[in-house]
């Protein structure tokens, strides 16, 4: 199936995963629409970051099914690969390329894997750089940048292989607070340009203004998944509430 | 943007005189002190007379032992000038030993070419010194092509150390890579052939191998093939090496943090990509010291040769002592002195170079 005919960017089916015994994801259904800005939220160690990490064929899964822009993940690295070119990642320790020059993390994916010529890779590069607003940046590398800095960068790399799902696991979570606001900002106007996103975060402020719609896991399930205003105003589940009390003091 | 004076202020410096240098330095407690002195008096005792022996009472000319025979002489430098031939080239045709000078020259312009800092074109040197080179210094030492063949048990000296030790670097990297690799991999077919081989290496003296190599090998070859004895001993050299060499790779892959092979696999690139472009430059990186002291280590290894009959720098330098006609109490000892010298001469320039390139690579990226 072709990505421009797929039903939906993301479609997830009965997926299971287990670590040795333990069971990290419990036969979950999810499916987020094109353009989707979907949050997850939930206690540590409820399986947010294994299942985007799911998305992108970083964690594999041992059932159900996992499509992504019409493409299901499967044991054959093809497909696979063909998926990680359509999906961007956000990382919450940033992992950058720390031997490599701001502008040649953001071009070395597109050179190398869709072999795009040296000068039109750092044009765009340069234009990605512009929109986290760090292109006089360009030339640093990676440690002589602030975090949030980092973090822009991180984010200008992904969006430099024209991604059509963006993944943010965590991403604010290891910055300082006068740092997170301008992370949010950039992911604000990621957003307002239409991309698919798919963001762990307990920044609820940014759930509330920028998700279409906002997920509760534990336990490695699924509780409870609405729109915010619903979420946020009247959750149905005793779970869910617990939590937003325990975060929203 | 404008410095402000803030950002000009200097810390003030502090000039100190040579007297307060000591104080602060050497001097600064009883202990140190103490400690000071005694390292003072330890290299009074060993360098002085060192230094007297070897140059203020050593013998400078001469054309037998006679010359160095009288009592309480130092150094009998004659003897290295006498056999000095023999020392750098072995029993190399000394008609032929152009055909050295030659390769030792394009090696030399090559390391330098590579290591002078500013230099250009320096990958296109890097690949002609390791596929064009290899095969230029083939022909030239041992002939063909219109040369003369000088069949390699008449290769010597420090030409025969300098041979061992360059093929046994060269090839102990990338080798050693692709095992540490091999070591980590997801398939189990190759992550035991690799420990086994690692461990089958790293559980033998490298004088076993050579010798297994020179004596034995042959007896299990079929009849009829046969492979150049100092072909065998290069390839036993780099096998057991890149053995080592595959340990200290894993030891930097291993101090990688997972997040920088998630973040390139996530951006699409593959296995070889990942390792090629992200993985094994900053490993790499973190393990150059080790890497240089295998390197180091090679080039003293190169010594056992001489157990299986070739004679590298220290062994010609050995056999010269025993020359009834340099026989004077003080000829093993230049000799000996005159072969450490060299050794440490190279693996001094090694180790000063790795300090260079670990300063160079860490430029700029410091957290
Ligand atoms: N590689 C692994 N091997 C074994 N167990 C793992 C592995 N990765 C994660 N787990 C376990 O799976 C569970 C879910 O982990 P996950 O990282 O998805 O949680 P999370 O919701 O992202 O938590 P956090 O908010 O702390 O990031 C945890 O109990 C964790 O200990
Ligand atoms: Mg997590």
């Amino acid at each position: 199936m072709n990505a421009e005919t797929a039903p939906h960017a993301v479609e997830i089916a009965g997926l299971s995963k287990w670590f040795k015994d333990f069971q990290v994801l419990k036969n979950i259904d999810l499916t987020v629409a094109h353009g989707e800005r979907l949050v997850i939220c939930g206690p540590s160690g409820s399986g947010k970051s294994t299942l985007i990490r799911c998305i992108n064929g970083l964690e594999l899964h041992q059932a159900g099914r996992v499509v992504v822009e019409g493409v299901e993940l499967t044991d054959d690295i093809a497909q696979v690969e063909a998926v990680r070119r359509d999906v961007g990642m956000v990382f919450q320790q940033f992992n950058l390329f720390p031997h490599l020059s701001v502008l040649d993390n953001c071009t070395l994916a597109p050179m190398w894997v869709k072999k795009v010529p040296r000068a039109q890779a750092e044009k765009a590069a340069m234009e990605f750089l512009e929109r986290v607003h760090i292109p006089e940046q360009a030339s640093k590398f990676p440690g002589q940048l602030s975090g949030g800095q980092q973090q822009r960068v991180a984010i200008a790399r992904a969006l430099c292989m024209n991604p059509r799902i963006m993944l943010f696991d965590e991403p604010t979570s290891a910055l300082d607070p006068e740092m997170i606001k301008e992370v949010l900002e950039t992911m604000v106007e990621l957003a307002e340009t239409g991309m698919t996103m798919m963001v762990v975060t307990h920044e609820m402020g940014f759930a509330r203004t920028v998700a279409n719609r906002v997920a509760f896991m534990d336990h490695g399930e699924i509780v409870e998944i609405a729109p915010p205003e619903v979420f946020f105003n009247n959750p149905k589940s005793d779970r869910t509430k617990e939590f937003l009390a325990q975060i929203i003091h | 943007m404008a410095p402000t004076a803030r950002q000009t202020t200097r810390p003030p410096v502090e000039r100190i005189g040579p007297i307060e240098w000591l104080r602060e330095n050497l001097f600064s407690t009883p202990f140190n002190a103490a400690l000071s002195v005694i390292a003072m008096a330890i290299i009074y005792i060993l360098v002085v007379p060192t230094f007297r022996w070897a140059f203020i009472d050593a013998v400078w000319a001469g054309d037998s032992r006679d010359a160095c025979l009288a009592v309480n002489t130092g150094a009998c430098w004659p003897f290295i000038e006498n056999r000095i031939g023999q020392i750098l080239y072995g029993f190399y045709d000394e008609a032929e030993r152009w055909r050295a000078n030659l390769t030792l020259f394009l090696l030399a312009a090559g390391i330098l070419w590579l290591t002078m800092p500013g230099m250009r074109g320096k990958p296109l040197v890097a690949v002609l010194l390791l596929t064009v080179f290899p095969l230029i210094a083939y022909v030239l030492l041992t002939g063909g092509f219109g040369l003369e063949i000088v069949p390699t048990y008449r290769w010597g000296g420090l030409l025969l150390t300098l041979v061992i030790a360059v093929t046994g670097i060269v090839l102990s990297l990338p080798l050693g890579i692709l095992l540490a690799l091999g070591r980590r991999s997801d398939l189990p077919a190759v992550r035991i052939a690799s420990v086994l081989f690692i461990e089958f290496w790293r559980g033998v003296p490298l004088v076993t191998v050579l010798f297994m190599a020179s004596y034995m090998l042959p007896l299990f070859l079929p009849q009829g093939m046969s492979a150049d004895k100092l072909l065998r001993a290069l390839i036993a050299v780099a096998l057991f090496n890149s053995a080592y060499m595959a340990e200290v790779v894993r030891g930097g892959l291993q101090a990688m943090p997972k997040g920088q092979t998630e973040a390139a696999t996530a951006l699409g690139l593959g296995y070889w990509q990942t390792h090629a472009l992200i993985i094994l430059p900053q490993a790499l990186r973190l393990a150059i010291p080790n890497i240089v002291s295998t390197f180091i280590g090679i080039f003293k290894d190169t010594t056992l040769v001489s157990i299986i009959g070739f004679f590298d720098l220290l062994g010609m330098i050995q056999a010269g002592t025993s020359d009834a006609h340099w026989s004077t109490p003080s000829t093993a000892f230049t000799g000996y002195l005159f072969a450490g010298a060299i050794f440490w001469i190279f693996c001094f320039s090694m180790s000063r170079y790795s300090r260079h390139m670990e300063r160079v690579l860490s430029a700029g990226e410091r957290r």
